[in-house]
Formats: C-alpha cells, sequence, structure tokens
C-alpha cells in the first residue's frame, strides 16, 4: 500500500510521453505545495478524488438548506427571519461555487445534480436530522457550522486551485454564520427558563453528529492518507475533531450550557480536551440512508427537480428561439 | 462620485445607508395617519415576503432559491422599516405589531396574501406587484414625510430589479413552451382579479394624498396598465378578461389565506410572549 502513494499516487504502469512530463509537473507542485489548476495535467485518481469531495460538499450545502429553510416561515422575530433568509441563501451560494470548481475538472453541474437525485452520491449525513425547534437554528449555527469550518479552513490550501479559492469565501460566510449561530443560542440561554431549555435540548441533539462531521476515525478511514499525500486534506479527521472539541467547550461554558458528554474533561497531560467514544453505529446506519429524515431531504430535492422541469425546458426553449431570431436577423442584414 | 445611474440592479445610493433600528431610535414619530399608511405598505411587503420565503429550497434552479430569496429579503427589509415606523405612533416594535397583531389588524392586499401556487404563479404575482410598486415608489419618493421618502428611495432601486426578474421569467415562460405558455394564462386568470384592489383609494389615502404625504393608488393605474400590457404582450400573453373581486379594499376584508399565513409566521412569536430572540 504505501508503496502506490507517491504524491502522484499512480502505480508504474506505461505512461506516454506526454503523461510523463504531466506526473513530473504535479509531482513537483505537489512537492513544492503549490497549486494544480484545470489545465494542468493531473493524475485519474486525484481529478476523481476531487470531483468526488467538492461534489459532495456541495450537495452538502444545497440539501443543508433544507432544516434551516424549515424555520423561515417561522422565524420568532423579523430580524431573525432576515438572517436566516439570507444564510440560506449563502448556502445555496456556496453550492454553485462548489459545483463551478468541480465543472472546472470536467464533470458538468447536470451530472453532479444527477448523482444527487439518484442517491449514488452523498451529502453530509448531519442534515439527515431533523431541526425540530428554533433553537436547532442556533446549535446547527454553532456547531454544524462550526464543525465545517475547522474541516474547512485547512481547504482553502488545498492543492486543487479552484477548491481552494472557492473555500476561502465559503470559510469567511461560514464563520459570519457559526458567530449568529451562537449568538442565537447566547440569546437563549439567557432568556427564559423555557428558551434556555430549548438550546440545551438542541446542543445536546447535536453535539455528537457535529463531532460525526470530520468522518470516521483515523484508523477507519481509507481515503484519507492518500489525499494528504495530495495537499488536499491537510490534518487528519482525529486531529480535526480534536480541534474542533477544544474550540468548544469553553464556548459551551460561555453560553452557560452543557455538553452531552461525562467523559469529556481537560487533559492536562496531553493539553487538550479528552472525550468520549461516539456512537459510529448510529453514523453508519444514516450515512447508509437510515437517519431520521434521509428519504424526506432526498423526496424534497427531486420534487424542486421535477416540479421544476417545465420552467427549465421553457427557458431553455425560449433561449433558443431567441438565438435563432437573432441569427435570422443578423442573416437577413448580411443579405441587405 | 455618483451612484445615481438607474442602470444597475446593484447600485448603491445615500438611501441605502437606513436600516430599521435606525428608524426607532431616530427620535421621529409618525401620526397615527401616517403610521396606517405605513401599515399598509408594510403589511404587503412582509405578507410577500412570507411567501417566498417557502421557496428557498424548493425553486426549479440553484439560482432561483437565490433570486426568489433575495426578493423575498428585500421586502422584509421594506416591510422592517415600514412597521418600525408605523410603531413609532403607538410606542410599538416592529415585532409587537408583525407577530402580536390579529388577522383582522393587518392591512395587506389580497394579491400578496395568494397562495403560491406554481413558479408561474409567483412571477405572475411578482410581475404585478414589482410593476404596481414601482410606480408608486417612483413618486413616493417625493413625498412631504421625509421618512417615507427614504424608505422609498432605497426600495426603488431594489424593486426596479424585482421588476427586472418578473419580467425576465414573464418573457421566458410566455414565449417558452405550449405547457408554460398555458400555466402563465392560467396564472394570469387566477391573480388578475386582486389587481383592482391596488388602485383603490379611501378616506385615509386621499387625506395623506392632499397633505403630499401619501400616493393616490387611482393615480398610478394608467401606466401600470400601460407597462404591464406591454410586457404581457412582448411575452404573447394578455390581459386576461376577468372582473375584480369584490371586497378587500384594506378595511379588514381579508383573504382566508391571512389566518394560515399568520398562524405559521405567528406560533413561535406567541409560545413565548414577552422573550427576546
Amino acid at each position: 500500500m504505501a508503496a502506490t502513494n507517491t504524491a502522484g499516487g499512480h502505480l508504474s504502469a506505461v505512461q506516454t510521453p506526454e503523461e510523463q512530463a504531466g506526473q513530473e509537473y504535479f509531482d513537483r507542485v505537489i512537492a513544492e505545495d503549490s497549486r494544480i489548476e484545470p489545465r494542468d495535467w493531473m493524475p485519474e485518481g486525484y481529478r476523481k478524488t476531487l470531483v468526488r469531495q467538492v461534489s459532495q460538499h456541495a450537495h452538502s450545502e444545497i440539501i443543508g438548506m433544507q432544516p434551516e429553510a424549515n424555520w423561515i416561515t417561522r422565524a420568532p422575530s423579523l430580524k431573525r427571519k432576515a438572517i436566516l433568509m439570507a444564510k440560506v441563501q449563502d448556502e445555496a451560494g456556496h453550492g454553485l461555487y462548489l459545483y463551478s470548481a468541480a465543472e472546472t475538472l470536467g464533470t458538468p453541474r447536470h451530472v453532479l445534480n444527477q448523482q444527487l437525485l439518484s442517491g449514488k452520491a452523498k451529502y453530509s449525513s448531519i442534515f439527515n436530522y431533523p431541526a425540530r425547534t428554533w433553537a436547532d437554528m442556533g446549535a446547527i449555527g454553532w456547531l454544524v457550522d462550526g464543525a465545517a469550518i475547522a474541516n474547512q479552513v485547512p481547504l482553502c490550501r488545498a492543492s486543487y486551485g479552484p477548491y481552494g479559492r472557492a473555500m476561502v469565501r465559503i470559510c469567511k460566510e461560514e464563520s459570519f454564520h457559526q458567530r449568529q449561530g451562537w449568538e442565537i443560542l447566547f440569546e437563549l440561554s439567557h432568556g427564559t427558563p423555557a428558551q434556555k431549555q430549548m438550546a440545551q435540548d438542541a446542543v445536546n441533539r447535536f453535539y455528537g453528529p457535529a463531532l460525526q462531521m470530520f468522518g470516521p476515525p483515523d484508523d477507519d478511514s481509507p481515503n484519507s492518507r492518500q489525499s494528504m499525500a495530495w495537499n488536499i486534506k491537510r490534518f487528519s479527521n482525529d486531529e480535526l475533531r480534536q480541534r474542533f472539541v477544544d474550540m468548544i467547550v469553553p464556548q459551551a461554558e460561555a453560553l452557560g450550557l452543557t455538553l452531552p458528554d461525562p467523559d469529556l474533561k481537560w487533559n492536562e497531560e496531553r493539553g487538550h480536551y479528552d472525550f468520549g467514544e461516539l456512537d459510529w453505529n448510529e453514523f453508519k446506519s444514516v450515512i447508509a440512508g437510515k437517519g431520521p429524515c434521509n428519504v424526506q431531504r432526498m423526496q424534497r430535492r427531486r420534487q424542486a427537480h421535477e416540479n421544476g422541469a417545465w420552467v427549465r425546458e421553457a427557458a431553455a426553449e425560449y433561449a433558443r428561439k431567441e438565438a435563432a431570431a437573432q441569427q435570422t436577423a443578423d442573416t437577413a442584414l448580411i443579405g441587405a | 462620485m455618483s451612484f445615481a445611474s438607474h442602470d444597475s440592479a446593484t447600485k448603491q445610493s445615500a438611501g441605502i445607508a437606513i436600516t430599521a433600528e435606525e428608524i426607532g431610535a431616530s427620535g421621529v414619530t409618525a401620526s397615527e395617519d401616517v403610521a396606517n399608511y405605513a401599515l399598509y405598505l408594510g403589511d404587503d411587503a412582509l405578507m410577500l415576503a412570507q411567501r417566498l420565503g417557502w421557496w428557498i429550497s424548493r425553486a426549479p434552479e440553484l439560482e432561483e432559491d437565490i433570486a426568489l430569496g433575495n426578493i423575498g429579503l428585500d421586502l422584509l427589509g421594506h416591510a422592517r422599516f415600514f412597521l418600525t415606523y408605523a410603531g413609532t405612533a403607538w410606542g410599538k416594535t416592529e415585532d409587537d405589531l408583525a407577530y402580536f397583531r390579529d388577522e383582522h389588524e393587518f392591512r395587506s392586499c389580497r394579491l400578496v396574501e395568494q397562495e403560491n401556487g406554481d413558479f408561474a404563479q409567483t412571477i405572475v404575482k411578482q410581475l404585478i406587484f414589482s410593476y404596481y410598486q414601482y410606480e408608486l415608489y417612483r413618486r413616493l419618493v417625493e413625498s412631504k414625510d421625509e421618512t417615507l421618502a427614504a424608505i422609498a428611495d432605497k426600495a426603488l432601486k431594489e424593486i426596479q430589479y424585482h421588476q427586472d426578474h418578473a419580467s425576465q421569467w414573464t418573457l421566458r415562460l410566455g414565449k417558452g413552451t405550449e405547457e408554460s405558455h398555458r400555466r402563465m394564462e392560467k396564472a394570469l386568470f387566477y391573480m388578475w382579479p386582486y389587481v383592482d384592489e391596488l388602485f383603490a383609494d379611501d378616506e385615509l389615502l386621499t387625506r395623506l394624498a392632499e397633505q403630499g404625504i401619501a400616493v393616490l393608488p387611482s393615480s398610478l393605474r394608467e401606466d401600470f396598465d400601460r407597462r404591464i400590457e406591454a410586457i404581457l404582450a412582448e411575452a404573447e400573453l394578455r390581459v386576461p378578461a376577468v372582473d375584480g373581486a369584490w371586497g378587500g379594499d384594506r378595511s379588514g376584508e381579508f383573504s382566508e389565506h391571512r389566518g394560515h399565513i399568520l398562524t405559521e409566521m405567528q406560533v413561535l412569536a406567541r409560545q413565548h410572549p414577552g422573550a427576546t430572540w
């Protein structure tokens, strides 16, 4: 296994001289920790890994709109409603940048969308949990967007240029979202007893799934090693998870809320917080499609797509007619 | 540097600095009449924003999730300005007015309360309403009430974009496929009965118009008709031959939909009266 894990990730298969030159350039760029751009040669595995990762990320943004959109019509103040609408809109925007980044690797958006709709492509399993109360808007912002940022900040340095650059903008907006989420919880935890209870309940439900967003433990994460060799991934799942836990413990204290883990305690020796084992069976079954909202999320996405088919057809037909009319006009002009 | 150009949807001007918080903190107090007028304008914007918010995550394309969300967000902003200003007359906040008034106390027109329906119905609603609002706000910027004029100035720039969005889709759907054309005809048929109400004058409006504060809705009709007929003709559609629906003149005669909209919008706030969020 280790022998194949060169920066290029290639087996010593027969390469054409062009491929060899491309491979050499690619290996040099990776060794220099510089950036690969869309027109550069890249190993097929690198391309595939990126398309998978970037499109999964895009799909997560799009499916992730749903739990929050669930509260737009019921947001408890007009200001909160405005912030929430803007946030869900940002997520659609993130989806668009990411689909565009994936398209630079040669897979068109409609193909990626089809992979999502058919169930072939995955998205972050956190979005298969329901957003039951208003406090979930806070917990999703603080914990889910917080975990996403911890994952994504290192991706700003990903070796693939368009992905890294998309992540820079996304991270800026995500950190804004995280602060908003924290502020929702702060307001609730300093509000009435019922509001505080609502906040605690939301944190209890989202803590474990948020920690699982970093992926399985390192010894059970088959793709991580290659992604690290390619400078796509910079830190292991467990490293990022630890970093996240260390970050949120003091934040939870500032909120006056507790985290639902009896094993959570400061380890002086390690200089980190220890935390309990996560429920990986739950994680696997949610990924396998058995989470509380997997079916509902896919149903909504498919319905939106199906209900919009006639609109997209009309837009395409209109564009075709306009182009034809323009061509006729141009021809007439030349003829005159 | 000048930002006065009217050819871009993203242009900025001094008016953009206005926020609901600033109106609340400005110390300006609306008279009872002006406050009631602000409710007409604010409630229309609020109901339509509430409807548009539903589309986010359900639109035909991601670009439309963003566009409809953006339009809803603009309208919600306008609603916040108007309700905050109205509230100064009664010592109430925007949220007091949005969340703790009952159905009969709202002053929205019936058009904005109609269901989203299919995408065509939403577009037709947006077309009618943005063309009406454009005529209204381009006059309201001259209002002798400085706060209303400032809000109109900010809103007008956004409404030009809303108008453009609705117009572009009207053309695409009107001239696109047989199905899209048919859906647009149906949508026009179902929404047009609520057009007359937009242009109905009443005692309050007449009184305020005489003082140069409000715009008399009837004065907008001619321009509205001319412009909307033109865009519909370009889209190979026409104004349907249907009568206006009787009733509704902002007097408290409201649509059946209003109660459902408010039930959903107000539920959480009313479960926790007195709470802050």
